[in-house]
């Protein structure tokens, strides 16, 4: 073996970066690398110069200007004399909102889905089917757009709801009327619904940009510490069941516990609903919820429902018919079988192609432009930069923006994903 | 060595980018065709018609300005530009001259690095609203949700007018004139909102057209001209006299029918010129001499342009005003051609 190991005797040639295979991966590499390099500085430097023969600069100071434009829906305060970097927080947060709401939508719509598809009922899984191959096979688009013109063309205006005197004199109803013991008004323009409102504030506090409500926060500091109180009282419960054989009589004192602070905190506060009200061109009060983010959500939930209904069924193929019968054996109902065996091992499966999917999600929301949704698209990669003519600048801040979220939805789902793997013990 | 060789020919491909973005006169020359950045379709301005010839009040400038440059007004190629794409559009080189109803603006001016070279229409921002909504003024549309395109000046004139009257609004952003004309007529708007003319021009289109009225208020100055890269002097003087030479030949009676007439038999030394008889004021510029009778033979003076495709008798039916020559109360004024 010693004869095996002698180095060659003569020393480096420079034939041997390419015919010793001690060095020539290292030579590939290198070459790759330098390469690469020479392409990144080549677009690097193309920019530059193009930027340059058209005079124009980089820079972001055009964040700090004055942005000048309305939003339709804006969740944090915004006025139009606000800069364009309050613009671009609105705009993310219409984004992550719509996200949010879609991704829930898609999970619970998508798990029930992908469960059905598998049922023994033979007509139960064919609809199913059909949905996931409608839904999964015509271009996310399409759905926005159809969704957006359903709602807005099968809707009434909000003045076929004015009621005048001659149509109370000739007795006549309006064309429409709002729904839910009217405190809900659908018109083409969105959807108007109650708002709380307090009549005596604790005033807000404001974390970072966003002004928060402290009425709002004493709200759930009091829920949260009622369930906590409420699950003592349960465990004391247990605990005395368990020493004397007797369960003393929780029932009353769960409900009083679980309703009594909020109602007092409600009346305290002098919590109420302001019902929208029709004033002028539109109705005034309430909460509007236009159009634009239901059919952006609907549609979202709808179209990512369907692969994940694929995913949910393949995750509860993946598990062995035996742990099915083996639940069987031991007499577990189908229902009880599919929620604690099947499903927590399912997960496993589930977990991983359900990120990417909230991932596609997410970055689909930007399709909200279709229909007039600003999200981050709108405000900074639309009006931002077509006021400022900063193309360049706002695209890669708007690239930034969502690679940033779609890595922090995938290091949250991968906790989780890790906390549902298989413990080795 | 490989290095200095990759930039030293990365160098090369800049200088001869940077060549070929200062001439542009020269680039339309050499390619034997016009390529003009035009609306994606405003009845009147810029549309195609029925046989997919593009036809309208802005077309008509890059017509002339095609017959100016290579003697004949049909080699122009229309690429059509939204509000969002239109200024990326000519930046980039990939149109050489935008006649899309742009309103010159500081900032354009400045900061887009783009040369407005004339106002083809004197326009401002106004309001349409369905005549059975019972508004007559601009003021009462407290509340109103307003339809409106998104990057463009008006945006901008609204959000400012609703907060002067101290009134509110609700925006609904639209990428284009059709989807704004559908989420109008759809009644998800109260008003829609766009330069005056932008709105004849819609309402026309429109099956119910008596139902809708444009309000009286003109919220802003929209001055809307040709656009051309900054930088490039030589095309911007083309395009600019091109238009001016439509003027003059209003002002001085000259249409594209008596044109040919007046060259042979005209004794006014400044239509001598601005024809190519006397002088040499085309080739000055670059082009034949002839250039500017080619324009005006190809599509009329100004009058006739705005007659033909706006003006009182088409169904956009919009009035001189402000588009009136000087000589008759107009703001239309071009500098003497010597």
């Amino acid at each position: 073996m010693a004869f095996a190991s002698d180095a060659p005797k003569d020393g480096f040639r420079l034939s041997m970066l390419i015919y010793d295979t001690r060095y020539r991966s290292y030579t590939i590499q290198i070459v790759v690398l330098v390469l690469f390099a020479m392409a990144v500085a080549w677009l690097l430097n193309n920019t530059a110069q193009n930027l340059a023969a058209r005079g124009k600069e980089f820079n972001f100071a055009f964040l700090w200007q004055r942005a000048g434009y309305d939003i339709g829906q804006a969740l944090i305060p915004y006025t139009n004399d606000d800069n364009h970097f309050r613009a671009l927080l609105v705009g993310l947060v219409n984004t992550l909102v719509v996200a949010f709401c879609g991704c829930l939508f898609a999970t619970v719509l998508g798990g029930i889905i992908g469960v059905l598809r598998l049922s023994n009922n033979w007509l139960i899984g064919r609809l199913m089917t059909i949905y996931v191959e409608v839904f999964r096979n015509v271009p996310l688009l399409l759905w926005i757009l159809l969704s957006y013109v359903i709602l807005s063309e099968t809707t009434p205006q909000p003045r076929d709801f004015r009621v005048t005197d001659e149509m109370i004199a000739a007795g006549e109803e309006p064309a429409a009327s709002m729904i839910l013991f009217g405190t809900v008004a659908v018109t083409n323009r969105g959807t108007n619904i109650p708002a709380p409102l307090f009549e005596r504030s604790l005033g807000s506090v404001q974390i970072g940009f966003l002004p928060v409500s402290l009425n709002l926060l004493a709200f759930i500091l009091v829920i949260v510490a009622s369930v906590w109180a409420n699950r003592r009282l349960l465990a004391h419960a247990k605990a005395v069941q368990e020493a004397t054989g007797d369960r003393p009589v929780t029932w009353w004192k769960s409900l009083l516990i679980l309703f009594g602070p909020v109602l007092a905190l409600k009346f305290a506060l002098g919590l109420h609903l302001e019902i929208p009200e029709l004033k002028g061109f539109n109705f005034a009060g309430g909460i509007l919820v236009a159009h634009s983010f239901t059919a952006l959500t609907i549609a979202l939930a709808l179209y990512t429902a369907a692969f994940i209904a694929e995913i949910v069924r393949s995750g509860i193929l993946a598990i062995s018919r035996g742990q099915t019968e083996a639940a069987y054996a031991l007499g577990l109902r189908p229902n009880r079988t599919m929620s604690l065996i099947i499903l927590p091992q399912a997960l496993r499966v589930i977990i991983p192609p359900l990120i990417s999917q909230y991932l596609n999600l997410t970055k689909n929301t930007s399709l909200g432009i279709a229909v007039s949704y600003l999200d981050l698209r709108g405000t900074l990669g639309g009006i931002t930069l077509n006021q400022t003519g900063r193309e360049l600048e706002c695209m890669l801040l708007m690239m930034l923006i969502y690679l940033s979220i779609s890595l922090i939805i995938s290091a949250l789902m991968n906790l989780y994903n890790s906390s549902v793997q298989l413990k080795a013990r | 060595m490989k290095k200095s060789v990759f930039f030293g020919a990365f160098a090369v491909t800049a200088l001869v980018s940077g060549m070929a973005l200062a001439g542009t006169l020269d680039d339309v020359k050499a390619r034997g065709e016009l390529i003009c950045g035009s609306n994606t379709g405003l009845t009147g301005f810029g549309a195609p018609d029925a046989s997919g010839n593009w036809a309208g009040f802005d077309v008509d400038l890059c017509r002339a300005v095609a017959a100016v440059v290579l003697g004949d007004a049909t080699k122009v190629k229309f690429l059509p530009t939204t509000g969002e794409t239109r200024f990326t559009a000519l930046q980039s080189g990939e149109v050489d001259l935008l006649v899309r109803n742009s309103t010159w603006t500081f900032s354009r001016d400045t900061e887009l690095a783009l040369d407005f070279v004339a106002v083809n229409y004197y326009d401002g921002q106004g309001f349409m609203v369905k005549k059975d909504l019972g508004v007559s003024s601009a003021k009462e549309l407290d509340g109103a949700t307003v339809c409106i395109q998104t990057g463009t000046t008006t945006e901008l004139n609204l959000a400012d007018f609703f907060k002067q009257n101290n009134i509110s609004y609700q925006p609904v952003t639209v990428a284009d004139d059709s989807e704004a004309q559908r989420q109008y007529l759809a009644g998800a708007c109260d008003a829609y909102t766009t330069d005056a003319s932008g709105l004849a021009a819609s309402r026309a289109t429109m099956p119910d057209a008596d139902n809708h009225i444009i309000l009286p208020e003109i919220i802003s100055k929209e001055p809307l001209g040709p656009v051309v890269r900054h930088g490039d002097n030589q095309w911007g003087d083309v395009v600019r006299w091109t238009y001016y030479a439509l003027l003059i030949a209003e002002e001085r009676g000259i249409t594209s029918a008596n044109v040919n007439e007046v060259a042979a038999s005209t004794a006014d030394e400044e239509v001598k010129r601005l024809l190519g008889v006397s002088g040499d004021m085309g080739a000055k510029m670059g082009v034949s001499n002839d250039a500017f009778k080619n324009a005006i033979l190809a599509v009329g003076n100004y009058g006739e342009i705005f007659a033909r495709n706006i003006g009182e008798g088409t169904t956009i039916n919009l009035a001189r005003g402000l588009n009136a020559l000087w000589t008759q109360g107009g703001l239309q004024y071009a500098p003497p051609f010597r």
